[in-house]
């Protein structure tokens, strides 16, 4: 290991390390920043979750009385909007911001401390969003808020206001942190990582935040005439005054769209990074596989009114947005058998990272098969805004990113904490997620079959639906069961768990070269990079790949 | 008689043996990849394997049975619906032999590629020919999904020269139907005859709603401020429900539409019904709820045709007892619902716009009387 060709030998910073509550208010160290993050996420996601269940038992039955119509709007607002903005994006910026420094061979993030303002801005817009519980008016007009719903005359409390702001706060945040993220994957690479010896999920994290700096601003614009108009009384929306609701629906899915992207992108790179070590093998086809991630990112900015097949766009819009919508499917199948294949005559170890990054392509895939056809405009007409969709988008966002997430969970836990995540607990973890998954929204699709519509807050009681109804409702649950033996597993191995030591799976990229867990500086030297699996090389110097 | 061992390698190290009978692995040489997988459909995956293929095409069954019922698009009542149909189950043929194939791959290598002691890992990490077939082949199957795409859109919404037209307009949370060339305006419940098509305007008197009846037609934004159409020609006599699909505010769930759909004869004879005013009741408690009606004001809301009442913000209540339901269908529409949604419409339908106006129980029953003889 003293091979390393570096300019900086033995050029450790000497660190004050303060302790205790201190440390994480005051850290810039991207690592500590990664678990804040993830840490945060952890709690919303408990917060979201608790809103999903009691969604779910209020819709058990026809003509549920568990909660009143007003606040049943107000629960599908706040999880869809914490899901997508306090959950899943601020994770997967979590995990980016632990391992993309220490993937690429970086002491840090670039900007270490627009780091840190990134996560407190996200913090404190997801307690300004919150805050509107404690205020008396938490928003209910949806996540995408459409208006003129969310004008003064029909929504008169605070809501819109709460959450325009609040995600206007996290926003500045993600756009921050998306600066820093490509910047230091451009800036400091170890020597050697040339841009086609990057880590896939470095590549996806890279696209990622393109993405997010193409999506974010726009909307940030809108939420800004959103409370503008109901603030300052300007009319952008206002319809009577000259003012346009297309104009909303505009704006919202240009983020909307690329949004779910940014939300799955840098999963699809761990589930690239996971399935190759347990496979035992490289990553099949890397070429094509980052290539795809381009390729998707790329289509993700031009597809965003397949969300408003219903709005009366014209056939010939509707028709360009369709084939639009359809190609995406080539590069993401391309991603799903480059896995296929990567997995294929390999020697696979299923621990419980690579039994989530198997349920991931599983699950994953059901969402994508339903993707073509909410593409295609005239089942689009039939399906939009009914429970077909809510299922298409929880298989996609938890059979998809939430259980890619835990793969990357298991698979960098040791190297975070030094300890292994219980395989026992693991295994219970997984099998009733995707117990759970299935049981909880394929019904959903059924139930849009049989006509009921998203954001009702009960059913009449017509054939099938109590039954789907009911059987969504116990998957919830079952759902509900396995979050918390994952917090559980979480805080039980933390302490007690297992050793794992530096390199527990025998992994290939830079973040195993180091200590679990890691110094504040990352690496005692940097590593010269010669290929795409540069521990490999330094575990193999006779047979280099 | 000499027994292979197959071996799966669990994290925790215990070895599982899965002994195959040396006979069953010479009846079933493995050579071949096609081979071994039929070798490994007799194996010891036998039943795991069974039970995923089951279940999964069970996924496919259920939906075409469980879903030939009232309000899904897979019981179609007129060619528009039709047509979005065949296109909806042409792809679920397709993306159910895609799933059966994917899942089968990652099930069959999650199993016969796991670790065992002795197993080493292919070491192959791309093949470029393989990469473009995969590209290409979804390219071409995607070309003819969206050939078929196209062509479902324009049978769906081709209008013919002369059809019926109908202005829809959505409110917060009810739906006004207006007739222009009858001169009908009713609420809810739309009327319409057999075999006729029908073009719907379709507008929004505030925010923005979505007009669906999944029988008839796929749904359509009704936008405040822009004009959308809706076209379907109702194939058979029958009641088709329906509802509003874009979240309005907090009463959007009970904003369902009935599409009734009558024998040409049937809707004449239903047009004169409607066109017909309202007669204010002589005598009696009918008589006295129409005072009541017209002592709260009642008509600065609601229009009955005949009388002085011309509000246009609530439904038009010439005919109110012909209709099936109250409340755009939260009650069934008997004289003791109508009398509880006069008691507090509140408590029946909390948020609508129809305030509670704290009448006495006879009030009620007046009103009541009164209503049941707008037919």
């Amino acid at each position: 290991m003293a091979e390393y060709a570096t300019p900086y030998p033995q050029a450790i910073p000497t660190v004050r390390a303060p302790a205790g509550l201190w440390r994480w208010v005051s850290t810039v160290d991207h690592k500590d920043i990664g678990i804040l993050y993830i840490v945060t996420s952890l709690f919303f996601l408990f917060v979201g979750g608790f809103e999903a269940l009691l969604i779910r038992l209020q819709l058990s039955a026809p003509n549920g009385k568990i909660v009143d119509p007003a606040t049943f709007d107000v629960l599908f607002t706040m999880h869809g909007t914490t899901m997508i903005f306090l959950v899943v994006m601020p994770l997967v910026i979590g995990f980016a911001n632990y391992f993309v420094p220490l993937m690429i061979g970086a002491r840090d993030m670039v900007f270490p401390r627009l780091n840190a303002m990134s996560y407190w801005l996200l913090l404190f817009g997801g307690i300004l969003l919150y805050f509107s519980f404690l205020a008396g008016s938490p928003p209910s007009d949806i996540w995408f808020m459409y208006a003129p719903l969310t004008e003064s005359p029909y929504t008169t409390n605070a809501g819109p206001d709460y959450w325009a702001a609040g995600l206007l706060v996290t926003s500045v945040g993600s756009i921050a942190t998306s600066i820093n993220l490509v910047v230091t994957i451009i800036q400091l690479r170890a020597p050697g990582m040339t841009i086609s010896r990057l880590p896939i999920f470095v590549w996806t994290v890279l696209i990622n935040s393109f993405l997010i700096l193409w999506a974010l601003p726009p909307l940030a614009a809108g939420m800004i005439m959103l409370l503008a108009d109901r603030l300052l009384g300007s009319h952008f929306f206002d319809v009577p005054a000259g003012g346009n609701v297309l104009l909303w629906e505009h704006l919202f899915w240009w983020l909307g769209h690329p949004e779910v992207y940014i939300l799955i992108l840098p999963v699809f790179g761990m589930i690239s990074e996971v399935v190759p070590v347990f496979a035992r093998k490289p990553l099949f086809g890397y070429t094509f596989v980052a290539a795809s991630t381009v390729g998707i990112a790329f289509l993700a900015m031009t597809v965003w009114a397949h969300h408003m097949f219903t709005s009366g766009l014209g056939l010939t819009t509707d028709a360009y947005f369709a084939g639009a919508s359809m190609l995406i499917a080539i590069p993401t199948g391309v991603k799903v058998l480059n896995w296929l294949a990567t997995m294929w005559r390999g020697a696979i170890r299923f621990t419980t990272a690579m039994l989530f990054a198997a349920g991931f392509i599983g699950e994953f895939v059901i969402g994508g098969l339903t993707g073509p056809m909410l593409a295609a405009v005239p089942i689009d007409w039939q399906v939009h805004d009914s429970y077909f969709v809510v299922a298409h988008f929880h298989y996609v966002l938890f059979g998809g990113s939430v259980m890619g997430l835990f793969a990357g969970a298991y698979y960098w836990f040791p190297k975070i904490t030094g300890r292994f995540m219980s395989e026992t607990l693991g295994r219970w973890h997984f099998w009733l997620t995707i117990i759970g998954v299935n049981v909880a929204f394929f019904p959903m699709h059924f139930l849009g079959l049989l006509g009921m519509p998203r954001h009702v807050y009960t059913y009449p009681n017509l054939p099938g639906l109590f039954l789907w109804n009911f059987v969504s409702s116990i998957g919830a649950f079952i759902l509900g069961v396995s979050m918390l033996l994952f917090l559980w597993n979480i805080i039980v191995s933390a302490r007690r768990g297992q050793v794992a030591g530096d390199d527990p799976w025998d992994a290939w990229s830079l973040e195993w070269a180091t200590s679990s867990p890691p110094p504040p500086y990352n690496f005692a030297n940097i590593p010269t990079v010669t290929s795409r699996r540069p521990l490999w090389d330094l575990k193999h110097p006779e047979n280099p790949s | 008689m000499r027994l292979i061992a197959l071996r799966i390698l669990p994290m925790d190290d215990k070895v599982i043996d899965f002994r195959v009978h040396r006979r069953d692995v010479i009846l079933f040489p493995v050579r071949s990849q096609v081979q071994r997988i039929t070798y490994f459909l007799r194996g010891a995956w036998r039943l795991p394997m069974t039970a995923t293929m089951v279940g999964s095409l069970g996924m496919l069954v259920v939906p075409s049975v469980a879903l030939a019922a009232p309000r899904s698009p897979f019981s179609p009542a007129s060619p528009q619906a039709q047509s979005i149909e065949n296109l909806f189950i042409f792809q679920l043929v397709v993306a159910g032999l895609i799933f059966l194939g994917v899942e089968g791959v990652l099930i069959y290598s999650s199993f016969a590629h796991r670790s065992r002691p002795g197993r080493q890992a292919a070491t192959f990490s791309g093949n470029t020919k393989v990469e473009i077939a995969w590209t290409a082949i979804p390219a071409l199957l995607l070309i003819v999904v969206f050939i078929l795409t196209v062509q479902t859109m324009h049978q769906a919404t081709a209008t013919a020269t002369d059809p019926l037209t109908i202005r829809v307009v959505a409110h917060q949370w009810w739906w006004e139907f207006d007739y222009p060339n009858e001169g009908i305006v009713t609420a809810n419940e739309l009327h319409v005859p057999v075999g006729e098509q029908v073009v719907i305007h379709l507008e929004s008197a505030d925010v923005i709603h979505s007009f669906w009846v999944p029988e008839l037609a796929g749904k359509t934004d009704a936008n405040p401020g822009h004009v959308n159409e809706v076209t379907f020609t109702a194939m058979a006599p029958g009641t088709y429900l329906g509802q509003c699909a874009e979240f309005c505010g907090v009463e959007h769930t009970w904003m369902a539409i009935r599409v009734v759909a009558q024998s040409t004869q049937d809707y004449q004879a239903w047009v004169q019904m409607e066109k017909r005013p309202a007669t204010t009741p002589p005598a009696g408690l009918a008589a006295q709820g129409a005072q009541i009606f017209t002592a709260e004001a009642c008509g600065s809301c609601h229009a009955i045709a005949g009388t002085s009442a011309n509000g246009v913000a609530g439904p038009n209540l010439t005919h109110v007892a012909s209709r099936a339901t109250i409340g755009a269908g939260v009650l069934d529409n008997t004289p003791a619902n109508m009398a509880r949604w006069l008691q507090n419409p509140q408590v029946v339908k909390p948020g609508a716009l129809m305030p509670n106006f704290n009448l006495t129980p006879d009030q009620v029953n007046a009103l009541t009387a009164y209503m049941e003889t707008l037919r």
